[in-house]
This record gives structure tokens, sequence and C-alpha cells, in this order.
């Protein structure tokens, strides 16, 4: 194979816009979850697996888990992309981190809805 | 005064190493290309490159105590001591203070650095009102010396992918202006996980520009324009 310097995958944008969001939603996630505890006088197990019995707040945070893995994604493709070079060392790379971020939302899920 | 600088001669240096000079200044301020100039007249082997001497050229861009900038427009007296000395970070280096800008120059290029317009011409010029000439200001006033290129760490590590400050400027300088029509193919060229988006808005390029200008800036309204695109 000749050794290009090959350009012109054309994305990014949408990816550069999604880490923009998924940052906002974890900021207003964490800032809501952590002022609500703060706010608590007796903080106890009971506060915090009441907190997440409610439908609303598993939703959110999946939402929030969800926001924090595609964050990741792209911020370690990233970290990635800068440092190392090998494309196929890069690939796999990608491919375990993205199978890891798959596990992790199956994980979330079960945590959040398990019993 | 003293100084710490850069040496390296292929020829004849097997490593680059950091030379000291002392300087007796004559009274009053100097830029420091101006004093460069005297400790040549000590060593003449000390090379760099300039030519205006008036921040305008932009030849003499070096790292001036761990900070990009033209060395004939840096007074002295703005200089904590011993004043060192090194060529721009991140580009080869030929010899001394002189560093091989092809990288850059191949980047600038590739953003296609003229106008694209497929119309014919009139019969004078092709007319801006001045609101949209105005648009052009922060833009046009660049002199490619590549201060902001080189102190951008995404360039360090993808020089022959990213764009870098300077030339991703001078891309929204076109996409910018009026007169050219290929603002759709611009946009397609940098909607590029490498190309554009290896900006990680550092602003390392606005801290050192010479000509205060604002790269980051021209970045972010590409970025705007990407979005207005897809929404």
């Amino acid at each position: 194979m000749v050794n290009r310097v090959v350009v012109g995958a054309h994305y990014g944008l949408r990816d550069w816009l999604i880490q923009r969001i998924s940052a906002l939603v974890m900021v207003i996630y964490s800032v809501s979850l952590v002022g609500y505890l703060l706010l608590q006088d007796n903080f106890s197990y009971d506060v915090w697996t009441g907190i997440f019995a409610n439908l609303a707040m598993r939703t959110f945070s999946l939402l929030f888990l969800l926001a924090l893995f595609y964050h990741a994604w792209i911020g370690i493709r990233d970290i990635v992309m800068d440092y190392i070079k090998p494309a196929s060392i890069r690939l796999v790379i990608h491919t375990l981190v993205v199978l890891a971020l798959i596990v992790y939302t199956i994980w979330s899920v079960q945590i959040l809805w398990g019993s | 005064m003293r100084f710490s600088i850069y040496r390296y001669n292929p020829d004849t240096d097997s490593a680059p190493y950091m030379r000291d000079y002392e300087l007796t200044l004559p009274p009053g301020d100097m830029m420091l290309l101006d004093a460069i100039l005297l400790l040549k007249q000590q060593d003449d082997s000390l090379s760099l490159r300039k030519s205006c001497r008036e921040g305008v050229c932009g030849s003499d861009a070096m790292n001036i105590n761990g900070r990009n900038g033209l060395a004939c427009i840096t007074p002295l007296s703005s200089l904590k001591q011993p004043i060192v000395l090194r060529p721009l970070p991140g580009l080869p280096v030929i010899r001394d203070l002189i560093v091989d800008m092809t990288q850059f120059f191949k980047q600038y290029h590739s953003i296609k650095p003229y106008l694209i317009n497929n119309n014919p011409p009139p019969e004078t010029e092709r007319l801006q009102s001045p609101a949209e000439r105005e648009h052009l200001n922060g833009l046009y006033e660049c002199i490619l010396c590549g201060c902001c290129t080189t102190a951008c760490p995404s360039f360090w590590w993808n020089p022959d992918k990213f764009v870098g400050p300077a030339g991703l400027l001078q891309a929204y300088r076109f996409i910018a202006d009026t007169r050219d029509e290929a603002t759709a193919e611009r946009l397609d060229d940098l909607e590029d996980p490498y190309r554009l988006f290896r900006c990680h808005t550092i602003m390392n390029c606005v801290d050192v520009c010479p000509k205060e200008l604002n790269p980051t800036e021209a970045i972010g309204k590409i970025k705007d324009l990407m979005i207005k695109r897809v929404v």
C-alpha cells in the first residue's frame, strides 16, 4: 500500500456537537443530584434508594450515563488519534473501547432497573 | 544582557545545544531583533531569518522565553533574563533559529487560499459593500509567521493532517468573503475529524498571535456555519 496522508472522513461536526450537548446533560444532572443530596438533613441509605425508586430519576440517570459514555468515546478516540499512529493498533483500541462502553451501558440498565 | 540561544548546524553538530551570550547594550530600549543582530556581529555563525524588521513580513518568528513571537516587535525591556531563544517548536530545524516551514505552507495551500468564483468577471472589480468588507477585518491581516500554528499541540501531534490555526483563519477569511462562491466545498473540505476538529479550543493561537488576531473565533465561526448547514 502506498503511504499517503489520507484525510476527508467527512465526520467530526456531529461528534463535536454531541460532545458539547452531552457535557451539558452531565452538568445539569451532576449539579442537581449533588445539590439535592446537600439539601438533605438526614442523608441515609433510604434517602439514596428513595431517589432512584423514582422512574423519572432512573431515566435521567440513564440519560446521564449514556451522555457520559458517548462523551468518553469521543474523548478517548481523540486521544488515540493524537498519540497512537499505526492504524491497526488504533482500530483495536477503538473496538475495545466501544465494546467496553456497550457493556457499561447494559450494566447501567441492570443497576438502575435491577432489584 | 544575557542570552541563551539554541544552536544547531546539521553539518557540524551531532545534536542541538544552548549557547550563552553576553551583550553590552547602548542606552535606551531596543527590539529583540536589533540585539540579535548585534550578537551576530560577535558570532556571525548565528543564523536566523529576518526581513522587514517591523512585524509585517513574519520572517523572524521564534520562541522567545518559551513563547512564540516576532523578534522585531518584541521590546528587550519586556523580557526576563537570560533571554532564551529557540526555533519555533514542532517544525524541523534547518539551522539555529531557522525552521523548515514546508508543512505549514502545505496546510495553508490545502485550504485554497484564493477567491473561487466561476462567474465571468465584470467590467470593473467585483465590488463589496463596506459592511461586507467589514467581515474580513481580523482575518486578512494574518502575515503567516507561523507563531500560532507552531504553538498548537494539535498541530504538533498531526502536522500532516490538522490544518492548524493560521490555515483555518485563512479558510474562514475566504468563507467570509462575499465574492467567493465555494463556501459549500470549503465546508466539505474541513468537515473532517483531523483537518478542523483536532482543534480543542485551548487558544494558544490567540495567546501568541503577534498581530492580535483570533483564530479560535474564526474556527468557531466555521463550526457555526457547519451547524447552520445541517440543522
